[in-house]
């Protein structure tokens, strides 16, 4: 158990975990995907407890470099990290070194030089994480690059998911929204497949994006369809900010045919959960009635998220590059 | 008794239909005679190589004046040289645009002390804004071959026919770049499964399809030969294929990436597979392959984009599109003749007299009394690609450190040995 773990910081903990960086789903294998979930049981206990703080990653660096606006996901990292009683430095992109033109890759390159131990980045440019893992010594983890991958919400929500529902193989999950821009998608759809769940994609077709059905998903634009028989439904938001304006004709027209209700609700299994990345849009993705249900995973998938995160960090560090 | 004797090489001159050892003399930098017993001054032995007209090579970007830190004339010149070109044409999108005469006379005395010859395509409108006309008529008094817009497509249907329009009477090829902004939507890569993987914003193929539709209906319109660049689809190698049986003056050409590549195999975010039009779908890349062997697409043409390092190490949606290719453009196309059964002297055409024939000037050929502008091969070369040891100023290439088939061996313009044996010649 962690809290007995006493980390030598020098040492370099062996543990079952072949990679040096987490960058995206595409890389994890089903064991892989295993460990890390049932690693971050034992911090979930932890976030449990009075006193929710272990020296596991005392001393240890971490730098969260965020170019791109988040609360939720970098205060879930923060919190992680010190909770792990590591020291955690919060680095965004307004106000800082990006704005007088150094570039992505030497502003990183300066902080790994202060003796960061690891670095959580989230960017608007797809690949901008293994870019970063590229030019980096240290183990790097995307917390969402571009629209490409979001490997630990991906990794919350099957951990949500087994909570939930005592495993994870052979469950039937829709997701719905916007998918052509979603990265919390993608890292899902490879996820989910690789831990043998059977997903459905369900979006109007301006926001599926080309040769979706190539993760091995089915292909819905009809809500009913998607969600008939599931064991969860994934919501994403509708992500206005990256919207061109004319995938769909208004937020009324989408929301009367992918806004989920109570009645979709009843054509799933009985026990269906609801789930959402967040933030939520009540009355877009979901009904104000069912944010707040009790099928809504919504809030322990933060809870879970914080767990997950001290998992990622705890498994993370000290994995040098080659 | 000649300047210079050319001898035991195998000539191959489409335009003559030539393809046989043949002996080649050259004097006062023209072809003096072809064939048949000779002797000079000096004697090149092109034993076990293949010589032809020097290579053209329609499509550069030289990035003088204005970004000489990615290339210049003259490196630009060195690195065709070392590629087995004798002309290069590059586009206007310099810095400032090539759409006045100024700018033409500036590059054409740079052009004075390149390498190898180069004949400049003038802006189609100014700045390359799509709104009003570039100084045309200056332009070609001035000394431009052709005209273009490169870098960007014309957006506006009616800018486009005016511009063809007047040019009509210049006889030189309008070249498109044919890109619809708003179906291109900022798009980094080719739509298609790898761009969804990747979480990359896709450019679909209609996106270039429409206005090869459109300019090939304005060609019919106007009368103005129309040439497309970097030809990519399969649907615009099929627009091209009929507009040519309807015997409308419509050409093309490929660069060896599109009909070598597809993005199926590009390696994650690798910003030296992006440029624009993007590597497609192996379906177009067999298409424009396809297209080239049958001479649908008249001209290889490489697109030698150069940009530095730290503009190409960047996350890929920053990174610029561009690829360098004058020094690996042979070698590449030869495995059109070694792998996929296309003729030597049909390649050949696509590098000398096809370029040749859409700008509509005397060269590309090694009839008596032509230029001599000469390229001197070896097709069987094995190397390895190294573009350290390069001439071109930047390395933006998906080739490094491959192995390549076929090498210049010698380039000669005007009859005068420029390039010999991976060194430039001193002047």
């Amino acid at each position: 158990m962690p809290d007995v773990i006493d980390h030598a910081v020098t040492a370099t903990p062996t543990r079952p975990f072949p990679h040096t960086d987490l960058l995206d789903t595409a890389d994890l294998t089903a064991a892989d995907i295993t460990y890390l979930l049932d690693q971050a049981e034992s911090f979930y206990e932890i976030g449990q407890r009075a006193v929710k703080k272990v020296p596991t990653l005392r001393g240890i660096t971490i730098m969260n470099c965020f170019y791109e606006p988040s609360t939720r996901t970098r205060s879930s990292f923060e919190l992680a990290g010190k909770r792990l009683s590591a020291d955690v430095i919060n680095f965004s992109a307004t106000g800082s070194s990006v704005k007088k033109g150094e570039s992505l890759r030497d502003t990183a390159r300066n902080l790994e030089a202060m003796g960061t131990d690891l670095i959580v980045v989230r960017h608007p440019a797809s690949g901008a994480a293994a870019y970063l893992a590229h030019h980096l010594s240290v183990p790097v983890i995307n917390a969402g690059d571009g629209c490409h991958a979001h490997p630990t919400q991906a990794l919350l929500d099957l951990f949500t998911l087994r909570h939930a529902k005592g495993g994870l193989a052979g469950l039937q999950v829709a997701i719905v929204g916007d998918i052509s821009h979603s990265r919390v998608a993608r890292s899902n759809l490879l996820a989910m497949r690789t831990m043998g769940m059977e997903v459905r994609v369900c979006a109007p077709p301006t926001l599926l994006p080309a040769a979706v059905e190539r993760y091995g998903c089915r292909v819905c634009t009809r809500l009913e369809e998607a969600v008939e028989g599931v064991d969860a439904i994934m919501m994403l938001r509708i992500q206005m900010e990256r919207q061109g304006g004319h995938t769909f004709p208004n937020l009324r027209e989408y929301a009367a045919r992918y806004c989920l209700t109570r009645r979709h609700l009843a054509l799933a299994a009985p026990d269906c959960v609801v789930m959402h990345p967040g933030p939520i849009n009540r009355g877009v993705e979901l009904t104000h009635e069912l944010a707040d249900a009790a099928s809504s995973l919504i809030l322990s998938q933060v809870t879970s998220g914080v767990a997950v995160r001290m998992a990622v960090l705890y498994v993370m560090w000290g994995k040098k590059k080659k | 008794m000649y300047d210079l004797v050319i001898k035991n090489g195998h000539l191959i001159d489409p335009t003559h239909g030539i393809d046989r050892p043949c002996d080649l003399g050259i004097a006062d930098g023209r072809v003096a005679q072809v064939g048949g017993a000779m002797e000079g001054r000096e004697t090149l032995d092109a034993a076990g190589l293949v010589v032809c007209p020097g290579l053209i090579d329609l499509h550069v970007h030289l990035r003088e004046p204005g970004q000489e830190w990615k290339e210049d004339i003259l490196s630009g010149s060195r690195a065709a040289a070392a590629g087995g070109f004798t002309t290069i044409c590059p586009m206007p999108n310099t810095v400032p645009t090539n759409d006045n005469a100024s700018v033409t006379r500036l590059m054409l005395k740079r052009a004075e002390v390149a390498t190898v010859k180069v004949r400049p395509i003038g802006a189609l409108t100014r700045g390359l804004q799509g709104e009003t006309l570039a100084d045309l008529g200056e332009l070609f008094d001035t000394g431009c071959v052709a005209f273009s817009d490169d870098g960007r497509g014309v957006q506006d249907g009616l800018v486009m026919r005016h511009a063809m329009e007047y040019l009509r009477p210049f006889g030189v090829p309008v070249i498109i770049h044919a890109q619809d902004d708003c179906l291109f939507d900022h798009g980094v890569m080719n739509e298609g499964w790898r761009a969804t993987e990747l979480g990359l914003r896709g450019i679909c193929n209609a996106a270039e399809d429409v206005h090869i539709d459109r300019d090939i209906r304005l060609c019919e319109l106007t009368g103005t030969p129309l040439h497309v660049a970097h030809l990519s689809t399969r649907g615009g190698v099929d627009l091209v294929r009929r507009a040519q049986v309807r015997s409308l003056a419509v050409t093309a050409e490929a660069a060896p990436h599109h009909f070598l590549l597809s993005d199926a195999e590009m390696p994650a975010f690798d910003t030296h597979w992006k440029m624009n039009p993007p590597l497609r779908s192996p379906a177009d890349r067999d298409a424009v392959r396809a297209a080239v062997i049958d001479g649908t697409i008249a001209a290889i043409a490489t697109d030698h984009a150069p940009h530095a390092p730290e503009e190409k190490e960047r996350p890929f949606d920053e990174a610029p599109f561009g690829i360098i290719g004058l020094e690996t453009c042979l070698p590449l196309s030869l495995t059109l003749v070694r792998d996929h059964g296309m003729a030597m002297r049909d390649l050949i055409a696509r590098l000398t007299s096809g370029p040749a024939a859409i700008l509509g000037i005397d060269a590309g050929h090694l009839g008596p009394g032509a230029v001599a502008d000469v390229t001197i091969f070896d097709p069987h070369a094995t190397w390895t690609y190294d573009s350290a040891r390069h001439f071109s100023k930047s390395r933006n290439t998906p080739w490094e450190g491959q192995p390549m088939v076929g090498r210049a061996v010698y380039t000669l313009v005007d009859g005068r040995m420029v390039y010999r044996d991976g060194e430039l010649v001193a002047a």
